[in-house]
């Protein structure tokens, strides 16, 4: 399997290659890692003319601590991720996380702006990042512009993001006090996706009652959602082990239609989202200290 | 300086080559002037090929020729079955299809263009327009009446009526009244899913042509590159000995490199074409395609008996999926080397065999490491835990009480044929030692009052290695003796270099065969080469499959080692002025008996037979010596494999705990490379029974076209693997070896899979096909536990009434 020709183009600063996207309009793409787009080149399912490489531009990669959160380059690798002090102090989650995707070379070379932009509806990131409730940053050649993470995934390998944008930066705010976070993937033994993978995030107050809680799944619909059902029920309550379960059951309720393909069924996704929603919550909870 | 000896763990000689990158594998061979071929192929699963445009792709960039499948029709032939059975239909299969495509990956067309790159585009700029056929995938509803048919009009005529490529039985006793008489007659349906070699290294090839001397090189990745220079030349008409076929480093095979195919003759015959070296090398999707697949058998199977637990009979009628065409060996799979594996290493005396071989519209099925073995083995082992659960007795009592006692020296059984030597309660007596089963069953009492599901699953399995003495497998069906070669050749210096004819692809020949040089000849193993894998260089051979390599190629190596060592002792009496038989060697020397200091060594005799001043009346100059072994038998390794698996009752996902594996594979050369291998085909045999599986939809694409889809087991999926070993050596041969290449493979899918089972049986359950995917067995715990909900109801109702 070959790709078709392609032009390869590498700047050195984001300005440059969103004048570049600009310049290409509809026949370049962004690659980074390329541990999504390259397969699909290869397949011929996608043929962009030019390929503009961020790879090598300085500004996209690295881990920041701000004022109310960390700032993640786009083009920050999984192993970067997974194996940076201040994600592992911060934001157990994306460690935990970043340690299952793929396999060690994807994690070597694949993005989270990657994961991200790509939207691929069984990725972990989209999930993850959605659960943290991340502000992504975005630049064309004309104006930067912060986009909710909320209101990024928009359908299956769709997102919100702009023909002529690069994603530059993922935000992602700090926790609350007694936090317990947990990512639980059901995985394909073929690819290592999830086939489910729900991640949750529980805050309890001192005497033990869920006040707040984020709840989101990939693998089982067309992109990754908020569990929001499975939320409103958590909250409020010093959970229990049947209230969780009680919540969980309703962890697919925002799906619609569940995927299947020859791995997973939709009636055994749906199952699955109801399970990895339930071991998540659990695990979260008993990290929430 | 190492001297090594026989059953010694010394590390594998090629290794530090291999692991550092400097291995030169096909797609390493650059010759000036290579051109590249890239090949069109059918989207289409059954088509008639209309028309083939060639005008857009052969104006494009760096496009040298293009061929058609009409265009070399004649220089490419037909490629032939290679293994002939009683009335077996033997449809053409050109290597560039004509009139038709039968499969997704069917090659129509040949670019060749300067670059690879180049060809593969312009391979996308050919236009084939296609008349789309009904596809028919099911090697059970392919046989059956209004199934499209491949191979259109009679016999005679070249086609397969009803796609049946050959209907084949064996019997041994009488089942059927075995059956009536027995207490208990279990009935299965078992499915044996398609599986993908997926071997490391794709195939490829590289020709080349002189014009001016009629020679043909070819490197191509391939375990037979004797049978394949054959095979070439009666394919293509092409002289044999101006053919020469080199298999540099082979980046394993599985069994998927051990015919001729397409790409071989398309290559060797375009670079003849166009005089110029030509390469081809396959990408792994192509290779989903393009290379064969292994087992896909649908099988209906009856075990008897009695309650007392004696097994009486075993039966079978089995529909094997041979896909599109016959590739060169499969016709032997589904047939001689699993029929007669259906006694397993029971005393079993009746038994009945029925297979009827199916062409489909997928890719041809072919060996894959066990090849017929592992499908019998499966059945078998499987079929006796049935029984042992519908007689309500411990699998492993029953095993135990139908086991053949052990022998040292031939035992024939049911199905014609003879064991070599066997102790099969010895095995399994070492594998419940190892395991501490009663201790197990506690565990599993306490688990399951938890709730937990834990299930073991053993696998007391026998094979047929060895392949094979040449008059039985010729009188079988095969076209070509099986025996295996060998030359030693002595330098003046004492260092050997040994030829072999046997061509390795990851098994360690290198290493396991200077082992047997260096205890034979005293010299240390860094003083011995080992060539292999060029038809220039070899004697003759037939290559490395069935794990023969060492059985029949090590053998072979043996021989000559002896005659080498006898015409060297001959010249160190002569020069020592003693009689023959007062010389002993020993450690690299030769000496004379009771006179210690009076001595030679073997780098001394070597350099006197090459200075030739003094040698004995009538010995000719030089130390060297060929043969040609052929084994009396075949070769039986068994053992007993155990699988402990703990089953996730709320996602059906199952995790293997535990494996132990006890072989017996007679004498080991390197215990070390025999665990490897051991280690390697469970994982593939534990991949076959959790996760592996080649689905086609029903118009014939391959749906698991892709590593994202077809999962190859991985290291995360396996505990430490716990082996061991008994001995018990091969009458057969005089290394005294049986071949260790594929036992895990063999062994480890029925013990997973009697495992998960066992796992499930509480609820009720009694079987799953391969593989038992986390889907398939959530859906048996919830069939399970919805027939006991409706049981429950139901005696309730009962009562009410």
């Amino acid at each position: 399997m070959v790709t078709a020709q392609f032009e390869y183009l590498a700047p050195a600063t984001v300005a440059e290659a969103a004048r570049l996207l600009s310049r290409y309009k509809g026949e370049a793409k962004i690659v980074a890692g390329g541990q999504s787009l390259i397969p699909l080149m290869k397949l011929r399912l996608a043929e962009p003319k030019y390929l503009i490489d961020v790879s090598n531009i300085k500004e996209l990669s690295g881990i920041k601590e701000e004022r109310g959160g960390l700032a993640i380059g786009a083009a920050t690798t999984y192993d970067a991720i997974g194996a940076s002090a201040v994600v592992r102090k911060y934001f157990p989650l994306l460690a935990e996380a970043a340690g299952q995707v793929a396999d060690l070379q994807v994690r070597n070379k694949g993005t989270i702006g990657g994961s991200l932009a790509h939207a691929d509806p069984a990725g972990d990131f989209p999930a993850v990042i959605l659960a943290l409730g991340a502000e992504l940053e975005a630049s064309s050649s004309r104006a930067t512009r912060k986009i909710s993470i909320e209101r990024f995934n928009v359908d299956l390998l769709t997102t919100s993001l702009r023909p002529s944008e690069v994603l530059k930066t993922v935000r992602i705010p700090f926790l609350a006090a007694r936090t317990g976070t947990a990512y639980y993937k059901f995985e394909n033994k073929a690819s290592h996706y999830a086939v489910v993978g729900v991640a949750a995030i529980v805050t309890v107050n001192a005497s033990g009652v869920c006040t707040a809680a984020r709840v989101a799944v990939t693998g089982a619909g067309p992109k990754a959602v908020r569990a929001k059902r499975t939320e409103r029920i958590l909250v409020g309550k010093a959970l229990t082990a049947s209230q969780i379960s009680t919540a969980a059951k309703r962890a697919g309720a925002e799906i619609g239609d569940f995927n299947g393909d020859i791995h997973a069924s939709p009636e055994y996704r749906a199952h699955l989202t109801v399970v990895a929603a339930e071991r998540a919550i659990t695990r979260a909870l008993g990290r929430a200290k | 300086m190492t001297m090594v000896g026989i059953n010694e763990s010394v590390k594998r000689r090629e290794d530090p080559r291999l692991i550092s990158g400097q291995g030169k594998y096909v797609d390493d061979i650059r010759l000036p002037g290579m051109l590249h071929l890239s090949l069109v192929r059918s989207p289409h699963a059954h088509a008639r090929i209309k028309r083939v445009d060639v005008s857009r792709a052969s104006k494009m960039d760096g496009v040298v020729a293009i061929f058609t499948g009409a265009d070399l029709q004649e220089q490419l032939g037909s490629l032939p079955a290679g293994w002939v059975l009683p009335d077996l239909k033997q449809p053409k299969h050109p290597p560039l299809a004509v009139d038709k495509v039968r499969y997704v990956g069917d090659a129509v067309a040949a670019v060749v263009a300067s670059a690879p790159y180049l060809a593969a585009d312009a391979a996308r700029a050919v236009k084939v327009t296609y008349e789309s056929l009904p596809a028919i995938v099911d090697a059970e509803k392919a046989t059956k009446r209004g199934a499209p048919i491949l191979h259109e009009g009679n016999a005679d005529a070249g086609g397969a009526p009803n796609n049946v490529a050959f209907d084949w039985e064996v019997n041994g006793g009488d089942y059927a009244a075995a059956a009536k008489k027995a207490d208990v007659v279990v009935r299965e349906r078992i499915v044996n899913q398609r599986l993908i070699p997926n071997a490391m290294e794709p195939r490829g090839v590289v020709a080349d042509y002189e014009p001016a001397s009629g020679q043909l090189t070819m490197w191509t990745s391939t375990q037979i590159p004797h049978l394949l220079r054959l095979l070439f030349a009666l394919v293509t008409g092409h002289p044999e000995h101006k053919l020469r076929v080199i298999a540099p480093d082979v980046g394993g095979g599985f069994g998927s490199k051990l015919y001729i195919y397409a790409e071989e003759v398309i290559t060797g015959i375009v670079a003849k074409q166009l005089g110029r070296p030509v390469k081809w090398i396959e990408g792994r999707q192509e290779n989903y395609l393009a290379t064969t697949h292994g087992r896909d058998h649908i099988t209906d199977v009856e075990i008897c008996g009695n309650k007392d637990g004696t097994i009486t009979g075993i039966s079978c009628e089995v529909n094997a999926n041979l896909g599109a065409y016959l590739s060169t060996f499969a016709p032997l799979i589904p047939t001689i080397l699993f029929g007669i594996m259906l006694v397993g290493v029971y005393k079993l005396e009746n038994v009945k065999c029925k297979v009827r071989g199916a062409f489909t519209n997928t890719t041809p099925v072919d060996a894959y490491r066990g090849a017929g073995r592992p499908e019998a083995t499966y059945l078998v082992e499987r079929m006796v835990d049935r029984f042992a659960d519908a007689v309500g007795r411990d699998p492993v009592a029953v095993r135990r009480k139908n086991m053949i006692p052990a022998f040292k020296r031939g035992k024939a059984v049911a199905t014609g044929v003879k064991y070599d030597s066997g102790d099969y309660k010895k095995a399994l007596d070492k594998a419940l030692e190892m395991l501490d089963y009663p201790k197990f069953k506690v565990e599993q009492r306490a688990a399951r009052k938890e709730g937990k599901l834990l299930g073991i699953g053993f696998s007391t399995y026998i094979e047929i290695c060895g392949m094979a003495p040449s008059a039985v497998a010729s009188s079988l069906g095969a076209g070509a003796g099986l025996w295996e070669s060998s030359l030693v050749r002595i330098h003046p210096t004492g260092k050997a270099t040994v030829y072999t004819g046997t061509s390795p692809h990851g098994q360690g020949h290198y290493t396991s065969m200077s082992q047997i040089v260096s205890s034979q000849l005293g010299i240390p193993m860094e003083d011995v080469e080992v060539v292999h894998g060029d038809t220039a260089a070899q004697q003759f051979g037939t290559g490395t499959f069935g794990s023969r390599s060492v059985v029949v190629g090590g053998s072979a190596l043996y021989m000559s080692l002896q005659k080498v060592v006898a015409k060297a002792r001959k010249l160190a009496a002569h020069q020592m002025g003693v009689p023959e038989k007062q010389v002993q060697f020993a450690n690299g020397r030769f000496v004379v008996e009771d006179v210690p200091d009076k001595s030679m060594s073997f780098p001394d005799i070597a350099l006197q037979c090459y200075l030739a001043k003094d040698l004995p009346k009538g010995m000719e100059p030089g130390l060297e010596a060929v043969s040609f072994f052929d084994p009396e038998n075949f070769t039986w390794p068994f053992g007993c494999h155990v699988a402990v698996v703990e089953i996730d009752e709320e996602t059906g996902d199952t995790k293997l705990v535990r494996y132990v594996g006890v072989d017996d594979v007679g004498k080991v050369i390197n215990p070390m490379i025999v665990d490897g291998m051991v280690h390697g085909g469970v994982a593939q045999g534990v991949g076959q029974a959790l996760v592996e599986q080649a689905v086609y939809s029903n118009d014939g694409q391959l749906l698991s076209g892709s590593m994202m889809d077809y999962a190859v087991p991985t290291a995360e999926m396996f505990p430490n693997f716990e082996t061991a070993r008994t001995e018990t050596p091969s009458p057969t041969n005089p290394l005294g070896v049986k071949g260790a290449g594929e036992t895990g493979t063999i062994a480890a899918s029925p013990a997973v899979i009697n495992a998960v089972v066992d796992a499930l049986s509480h609820l009720g359950v009694t079987h799953i096909d391969m593989p038992a995917t986390s889907e398939k067995v959530w859906r048996l715990i919830q069939g399970a536990k919805e027939e006991r909900r409706k049981a429950r109801q139901g005696s309730r109702n009962g009562r009410k009434r």
